[in-house]
């Protein structure tokens, strides 16, 4: 028998209008799949009734002809996404119990296109993290791990369940969000394809805030074409978020055509960061000679701001984080810790101390830090100048070339634990992403090849503002020149 | 920047979160060690910029000033961890 869950979201396009099998077939065998992946912890919640009801959905609007694109289409949605009347954590305990009476809209789009919802994918707790290890659920395992080794490897973060779900079969494709580098991360971890769209093209309405000006959702695929068809149908313009664009999409499938004929890429020379290893650094080499044979002129260029980006980042995003999170009090959902004989403000700072965990009460408190009276100019004000620095930076980068490539991350996914002792060695994880995420440019990671233990290795490219179109089309020639199509052996 | 005992305490206040007395010095110390590393920004010379408050050059919209929403309550207390008689309930706060 075909191995449904082994398809990409194009081929199950053409095999469901072909009528080679059904969606009830497809949805019946990746509930299944799900149900046999529980060891790698990626969901949170499964929802086959949910995948199933899509499904028998789809096949209808097939038989009638009326089917949208994604019809029998099941995917996995990161918790960070309202849909309605599932539980949604955020991967925090201070959100146990709470089930959304609305929809996001990023997830409404999804399902009016026809796909089907497996369930609630695990993640950092309050997407703050690189490694899943945050969440209050218990880390994703990687369903990658090194040659010859049976040591528990990290997803990445903090999209590390919709990662793991892609890589290992259990969710066509996934929603992710990022806000320094939580869908491109993980991606590159776990061999797969992630995009960042430019900030605004997918509406934030119904998706748990973490930092409202880097928070971006996009979509988590097992190729190129497949990302293209999800943000296709996931970004749009919605007057529900005052901070969406309301900027036509192209046709982004029609765009891979591989071809960088005229095209400058950039080499930001202040990314050949020391101490990167030398599987990465000769990743990032290929990934040129990849880019100059599908007819890419390759330039070097200079992004002078690139090292001030991760410490403004640690400002900004926790000084937003501390304000979205001061909803979380116990009065309208989630938790309620109320000591005894105590008083409304005991109630608040015992729910918030029982509800977020170590890493979010660190982001709390360092953002209560740089805002506070005294402070405020120092610290929060100096990371908005800097990041205006840093956007500038690109906007010159531009003049001299249409495309950026650098590594996705620094390294390849590391053990479980191995960073959790020192907060500032997990941020650096995100020193190739954070920039494009401070300046709101699109930017995709693509799988380029593996390093010497056998781990995928990611590239990333990053365009100009609204080029999803561009960015897309760079990574499809460079899937199509890596030919990567590794999977990772199934031990789970 | 040393961020000392004191310092940490008052920003768990100013925050809402309870933090036990053990958790004071460890918090102080990681604190220190963060802010210490972003320091460095200070180095950046920043004379004449703007600080970059959204990156999108986009306009906030104006719609019609017209009701289009509203009538859930039952909805919006569903989720409330203790509602009585159509209200969110709270510890008592004044006496």
């Amino acid at each position: 028998m075909r191995d449904l869950t082994g398809l990409t979201i194009a081929q199950l396009q053409t095999g469901l209008r072909a009528r080679e099998f059904s969606a009830r077939e497809v949805a019946g065998e990746y509930g299944a799949a799900v149900e046999a992946a529980r060891g790698l912890n990626a969901y949170l919640v499964e929802t086959p009734e949910l995948a199933l009801a899509a499904a028998d959905a789809a096949d209808a609007a097939l038989a009638s002809g009326t089917a949208g694109p994604l019809a029998g289409v099941p995917l996995g949605i990161k918790d960070l996404f309202a849909v309605e009347g599932v539980p949604t954590t955020a991967g925090s305990r201070i959100l146990e119990g709470f089930r959304p009476p609305y929809e996001s809209t990023v997830t409404a789009r999804l399902r009016a296109d026809g796909a089907g919802v497996l369930g609630k994918l695990n993640m950092d707790e309050f997407a703050m993290g690189s490694s899943n290890e945050t969440s209050a659920y218990g880390p994703v395992l990687s369903p990658w791990r090194s040659r010859g080794s049976n040591e528990a490897l990290t997803p990445g973060g903090s999209s590390g369940g919709s990662a793991a779900a892609v890589a290992a079969n259990i969710a066509a494709g996934a929603t992710g969000t990022d806000t320094g580098g939580s869908i491109r991360q993980p991606a590159a971890f776990v061999g797969i394809v992630g995009v960042k769209p430019t900030y605004g093209r997918c509406s934030r309405w119904g998706v748990v805030a973490f930092a409202s000006s880097l928070d971006q959702a996009g979509p988590m695929a097992r190729d190129v074409r497949d990302a293209a068809i999800l943000l296709q149908s996931m970004a749009g313009f919605d007057p529900k978020d005052s901070t969406s664009l309301d900027a036509p999409m192209p046709d982004l499938e029609a765009a891979l055509t591989g071809d960088l004929r005229g095209l400058r890429i950039g080499i930001p020379k202040e990314y050949r960061v020391d101490a990167m290893p030398p599987a990465i650094d000769a990743l990032w080499t290929r990934g040129a000679e990849m880019a100059r044979d599908a007819g890419a002129q390759v330039v070097e260029v200079s992004l002078p701001h690139t090292k001030y980006a991760l410490p403004a980042y640690y400002i900004i995003a926790p000084a937003e984080a501390s304000s979205n999170l001061a909803r979380y009090d116990g009065v309208r959902f989630g938790q309620r810790v109320q000591p005894f004989g105590g008083t409304l403000a005991d109630m608040y700072e015992a729910t918030r101390a029982a509800g977020f965990g170590r890493e979010v009460k660190r982001r709390i408190m360092i953002g209560t830090y740089v805002l506070s009276a005294g402070y405020y100019d120092a610290y929060y004000l100096q990371a908005q100048k800097v990041r205006a620095l840093i956007a500038r930076d690109f906007e010159r980068a531009w003049e001299q070339c249409d495309l950026l490539l650098t590594p996705t991350a620094p390294s390849a996914a590391f053990a479980l634990g191995d960073k959790s002792a020192d907060p500032i060695a997990m941020y650096l994880n995100d020193v190739f992403t954070v920039p494009s995420s401070l300046a709101g440019l699109p930017a995709i990671s693509v799988p380029g090849g593996v390093d010497q233990a056998g781990l995928p290795l990611g590239l990333q490219v990053i365009g100009r503002p609204l080029d999803e179109a561009g960015v897309l089309n760079a990574g499809f020639a460079l899937e199509r020149a890596a030919g990567f199509g590794a999977k990772a052996d199934r031990w789970w | 920047m040393s961020v000392d005992a004191p310092t940490v305490r008052k920003i768990a206040r100013l925050a809402r979160l309870r933090l036990d007395e053990g958790e004071v010095e460890p918090l102080a110390g990681e604190l220190t060690h963060i802010m210490g590393w972003i320091e460095q920004l200070g180095e950046v010379d920043v004379t004449g910029v703007e600080p970059m408050t959204a990156v999108m050059p986009i306009a906030l919209r104006w719609r019609e000033d017209a009701v289009t929403d509203g009538e859930q309550a039952d909805k919006v207390l569903a989720n409330a961890p203790d509602a009585r008689h159509g209200f969110f309930a709270v510890p008592k706060v004044i006496e």
